[in-house]
């Protein structure tokens, strides 16, 4: 029976994507329903799956169509792929507490929410680097899908920006699969493993330029630096339910997808062959850490430093790929969990308190904390969680980064740990400060007015257009302000809960996790 | 140089249409020319796996049951399986970003990226 849930995990939800539309034809608000009932049996699986690996010790593998190895397509369910599974399951199994009042509705809504569950499963368990490719072209076309959900035309003015990088991304590592191909003649990423030594050889041009293009095409999909240019605007314009969706998911599943190949398919020996490969890599993760934070930095709209934050902080994810040691490489896989959480919660408090109050830019969080209490607690808890404060989550994702990276002897690769967290600060400060120290009575906001008289004073063109099309007071159809649901709170707080929580588990995961990669680094 | 024009003439022109589609999609400012040239820079890719694909003088791998197997070279079929797959991936992107296009058409009232740039600014 266990053998099967991989495959489950994948086809029920892609197929209970049709039940909304169909069963929206009777009734207005199954849709709802019936994701909540599909994702929260996924995660029940995941978890049993997940159980059931770290007992055993062994990897479950599922053969599609009973067809072995070289000719079929297998699912496998290892140590690195299930907390992944738990991770995607659970957090849209959360999400959907915050969309039942706060996000967009509509059985279409929910039809590609369940599509998009059922690619990131898939793209997580797959050991098919062709099979991978289709996965991350389903994550992409729904995640497309859902941004343009927003009611402005800003929203599908980024999702079209998304739509063409991200498929010149995929359609790059769709080349670099073909070069594998080439050089090898199989696409399981196990024998793959085995057949680049013997059949190509670390050193030869096709495996090289593969591995150029499938890194380059993951960067993009990953938002590293200078190929960022469609995240920020994705994740702001996105509706607020759905923007902690795939803030936590989309790109973090890329980056453990991007794990996978180099390290599963590429393995250490080939990075070793190749030393200048691994100097890219982390020169690549080091540029992204600092540009992602300065320029989160120098934003005025709450998502969109958010949405700078994670450039840097998937930087930092993809800098420890490249250290190459065992403390580095659990250090990424904890920080990929932790700000998957921490990121998520954070725009689902971001989400929570323009639903209630309406505020968007720093200058509007002022006097919030007496407002809203709970929402903003959970914001200052989650942000400095992120800045990476023990005990949290992402203060042992950093450590462990920032001692790997001394064991290399990468030491600017420390100092870079080191000015990112000075860089979260001083943003993740400013909203502190604006929400608990600066009063209310500095600015004439009472809810409706808030955007209209604050913008007026101090405001430059740009917040006043974002206000004016993003501003939940003007757009029709947006949630009024004033509309704060328990399960919209209740989830921001379980996700601040869990990023404290999660810190104290440090050693748990590393005792899961080291042996794994200890597998993986000694071959 | 001209040899290998004349005997990797495929791959020459998979590298030209990649070009040419990351052209479009960089340099015009219509959003319908960038899709093209989005659409042209896969149908590159596929042209490459096609091209990875072709052996000289193979067969269809189809075996005929009584036979006792192959008596001649046959082609991989996983390259072709894999060009069918993408290009239905590539439908289907076609069809989003068409959608796309059509709604920001509705919204701002043009198809050019330079206008709409300028009519997001005044907004």
């Amino acid at each position: 029976m266990i053998e099967n849930v991989p495959v489950l995990l994948v086809v029920v939800p892609i197929l209970a994507a049709t039940l909304p539309h169909f069963l929206g034809l009777r009734y207005d608000r199954a849709g709802w329903t019936i994701a909540a009932l599909v994702t929260t049996a996924s995660f029940g699986l995941a978890i049993w799956l997940a159980a059931t690996v770290f007992t055993t010790g062994e990897a479950v593998v599922h053969q599609l169509g009973g067809f072995p190895r070289p000719i079929g397509i297998e699912l496998v369910a290892d140590r690195l792929s299930t907390p992944f599974a738990v991770l995607v399951t659970g957090v849209s199994a959360g999400v959907l507490a915050y969309t039942r009042t706060g996000g967009p509705r509509g059985n279409s809504f929910y039809s590609a929410y369940l599509l998009l569950v059922g690619g990131l499963s898939g793209l997580t368990l797959t050991g098919d680097v062709f099979n991978m490719f289709v996965f991350l072209e389903i994550v992409g076309l729904t995640t497309y899908a859902l941004i343009s959900k927003g009611r402005s035309g800003e929203s599908a003015v980024a999702a079209l920006k998304y739509l063409i990088i991200g498929t010149v991304g995929a359609s790059l590592y769709l080349i670099g699969v073909g070069l594998l191909f080439v050089a090898t003649g199989t696409l399981n990423m196990t024998d793959l493993a085995t057949a680049i030594p013997e059949q190509a050889g670390y050193t030869d041009p096709l495996v090289l330029s593969s591995f150029a293009f499938v890194f380059i095409g993951f960067a993009i999909k990953i938002a590293q630096f200078p190929l960022h240019s469609w995240q920020p605007d994705a994740y702001q314009h996105a509706p607020d339910g759905v923007t902690p969706m795939v803030a936590a998911l989309v790109s973090t599943v890329s980056a453990y997808a991007l794990f996978r190949l180099v390290y599963s398919v590429f393995t250490v020996e080939f990075l070793v062959a190749n030393p200048y490969t691994t100097e890219v890599v982390v020169t690549f993760g080091s540029i992204s850490v600092l540009a992602g934070s300065a320029l989160a930095a120098m934003q005025t709209e709450v998502k969109r430093i958010l949405a700078y934050s994670s450039v840097s902080q998937f930087g930092l994810v993809v800098l420890a790929y490249g250290l190459v040691n065992d403390t580095a490489l659990v250090g990424a896989q904890i920080h990929l969990l932790g700000h998957a959480i921490m990121k998520g919660g954070l725009f689902l408090a971001a989400g929570t308190i323009a639903a209630g109050v309406g505020a968007r830019t720093v200058d509007e969080y002022a006097g919030l904390a007496k407002r809203m209490p709970f929402a903003a607690g959970s914001l200052a808890v989650l942000g400095i969680a992120l800045v990476g404060v023990p005990p949290s989550i992402g203060f042992v994702g950093k450590w462990y980064i920032a001692v790997g990276a001394v064991e290399a002897g990468a030491w600017p690769v420390a100092v870079v740990v080191f000015l990112s967290t000075m860089f979260t600060l001083a943003y993740v400060a400013r909203l502190l400060e604006k929400m608990y120290f600066t009063p209310v009575a500095d600015r004439p906001t009472s809810d409706a007015v808030a955007a209209d008289g604050g913008e007026s004073g101090d405001s430059d063109g740009t917040r006043e257009r974002d206000s004016v099309t993003d501003g939940p007071a003007r757009v029709p159809g947006r949630v009024a302000p004033g509309t704060v649901s328990k399960g919209m709170l209740g989830v921001t707080i379980l996700a601040a809960l869990l990023a404290v929580g999660l810190g104290f588990a440090g050693g748990v995961f590393d005792a899961l996790l080291s042996p794994f990669v200890e597998v993986i680094l000694n071959g | 140089m001209l040899d290998l024009l004349a005997t990797r003439y495929a791959y020459v022109a998979f590298i030209v249409l990649l070009s040419v589609g990351l052209y479009m999609v960089i340099a015009s400012q219509n959003l319908v020319k960038k899709l093209i040239g989005v659409n042209l820079f896969q149908t590159a890719i596929f042209l490459f796996f096609v091209a990875v694909a072709y052996v000289e003088g193979g067969a269809v791998p189809v075996v005929p049951k009584d036979a006792g197997g192959p008596t001649t070279t046959l082609v991989s079929p996983l390259p072709h399986v894999i060009v069918l797959t993408a290009i239905v991936v590539g439908v289907a992107l076609t069809a989003v970003g068409l959608a796309l296009i059509v709604r920001i058409y509705t919204e701002y009232g043009t198809l050019r990226e330079d206008v709409l740039r300028e009519v997001r600014a005044d907004d």
